[in-house]
């Protein structure tokens, strides 16, 4: 199908792009890689009254190594992250995530920030900034606020953030150089999303241990001391229940083999 | 309408365009440059893959509006390359098309293969061509197709 109308406008920087939705409707929506709002408008499923490019706001694109951690910007695409836009250890976890989402085609114009507003709850990037104790720097028209990756999305394609709200970039945690990580999707075919996530972040310098069970109904189940889940694999299928998947089924059945998988990959490394 | 001006294939155009339109009917509809196909138009098939910037991207998904002073490669923009023109003959010698429909976007993702990962073996071909749906082939042709063009390049480099 072809998408509906919309206007358009392009923003140059985060104060332009607030403006254009200030002076437009609530039903103007903020336009990045276009890799999962151009298929909603194909199909129909959205219909936003006014697209406000931020592709050419340069702060978006920028990634720093403060000394606290990480500063990614939302801009920044898949492949760019692929191929090792973020520095140290941390990016290197992350561009191994990157090379698992899509396809080179979609990473080329996918970026970070759109896949977390976008909220689809098989979304790497959902689950791992969540592992990793991520928070976005948001934008809004009326002041800026800082998001916990964490408690970021609330069900299928739906957010804490406000229609207004720009995420600007995602901040990490300085993870030491003694950090360990590990990630399993688990999909039938490379480049689709996932039907179960499991990740572990251990940082034993800063005494950090965290597991994230992704592909769920709604946020990532993050387990913020998983140390015990580390010790022991049998701990694995109680995480998943706890996590709201019903015992018994294949959901908690994929989701608790994602688990052990991602544990015995953190214990090789 | 919204006024466009970007390159298509090396020349300049300068057109206006509703921003609804996405890049693979301003080229097909008003550019009658066809050799861009039409799949799924959400960007699973790979039919409507062609270089944005000289990077790999799906027109179904690009919105044209957003092309503003881009560069862009079309399948008829290839002629004079000559990794595509090994490609061609390989694509041609070892099968890998049938109908044809998905060679254009097969023929950019092949090329961003060759040049991006010149260490690729078989499985990660299979890989990076996930992306890029054939019904005909069974693949087969494809993956020598493209494996053949990277170990010619790379034993042309070693006898250097
Ligand atoms: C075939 C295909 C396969 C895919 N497979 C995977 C996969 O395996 N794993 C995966 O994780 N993803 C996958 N994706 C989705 C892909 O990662 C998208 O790139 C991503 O979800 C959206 O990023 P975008 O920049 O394209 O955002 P857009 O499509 O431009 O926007 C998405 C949403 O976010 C909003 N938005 C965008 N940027 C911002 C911002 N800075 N602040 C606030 N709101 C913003 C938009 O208004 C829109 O609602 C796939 C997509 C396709 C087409
Ligand atoms: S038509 Fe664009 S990916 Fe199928
Ligand atoms: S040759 Fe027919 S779809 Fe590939």
């Amino acid at each position: 199908m072809k998408a509906p109308a919309f206007g358009y406008e392009r923003a140059h920087s985060v104060e332009e792009a607030l403006l254009f939705y200030a002076s437009g409707d609530e039903d103007a929506k903020y336009l990045a890689g276009g890799q999962s709002l151009g298929p909603l408008l194909n199909l129909r499923l959205a219909r936003p009254s006014m697209l406000i490019d931020v592709r050419s706001i340069d702060e978006l694109r920028e990634c720093t190594q403060t000394p606290d951690g990480l500063v990614i910007g939302a801009g920044v695409t898949h492949a760019a992250i692929e191929d090792g836009a973020v520095p140290g250890p941390v990016g290197a976890f992350l561009a191994v995530i990157a090379h698992g989402i899509a396809y080179r085609a979609v990473r080329n114009r996918g970026t970070l920030g759109g896949s977390l507003a976008h909220a689809d709850p098989a979304a790497d990037w959902v689950s791992t900034m969540a592992l990793l104790d991520a928070q976005l720097d948001v934008r809004g028209v009326t002041g800026e606020r800082q998001v916990p990756a964490e408690s970021l999305v609330e069900g299928p394609l739906a957010t804490k953030l406000a229609p207004d709200e720009l995420v600007v970039s995602v901040r990490l945690p300085g993870w030491s150089a003694a950090a360990r990580f590990s990630y399993y999707k688990f999909n039938r075919k490379p480049g689709e999303f996932a039907d179960a996530i499991a990740g572990f972040a251990y940082d034993p310098e800063r005494g950090v241990c965290r597991a994230v069970i992704g592909a769920t109904d709604g946020a990532p189940a993050v387990i913020a001391d998983a140390l015990e889940l580390l010790a022991a694999a049998e701990a694995s299928e109680a995480a998943v229940t706890a996590a709201g998947f019903e015992p018994g089924s294949f959901e908690h059945h994929v989701h608790a083999v994602a688990l052990r998988r991602a544990r015995d990959r953190l214990i090789a490394r | 309408m919204k006024p466009l001006h970007f390159t298509v294939n090396g020349k300049a155009v300068v057109t206006r365009v509703a921003p609804r339109t996405h890049l693979a009917d301003l080229l097909r509809e008003e550019l009658r440059l066809t050799g861009t196909n039409l799949g799924c138009e959400h960007g699973v098939c790979g039919a409507c893959t062609l270089e944005v910037d000289g990077a790999p991207a799906r027109s179904c998904l690009t919105l044209a509006i957003t092309c503003e002073g881009a560069k862009v490669r079309t399948i008829e923009g290839f002629d004079d390359d000559p990794v595509m023109a090994a490609l061609r003959e390989a694509f041609s010698e070892h099968h890998a098309l049938q109908c044809g429909y998905c060679t254009p976007g097969m023929l950019v993702t092949a090329r961003d293969i060759v040049i991006r990962l010149p260490q690729a073996d078989e499985a990660r071909i299979r890989e990076e061509l996930a992306g890029n749906l054939c019904r005909c082939t069974g693949y087969v042709g494809i993956v020598r197709a493209i494996a053949s063009v990277i170990a010619a390049r790379n034993s042309a480099a070693g006898g250097r």
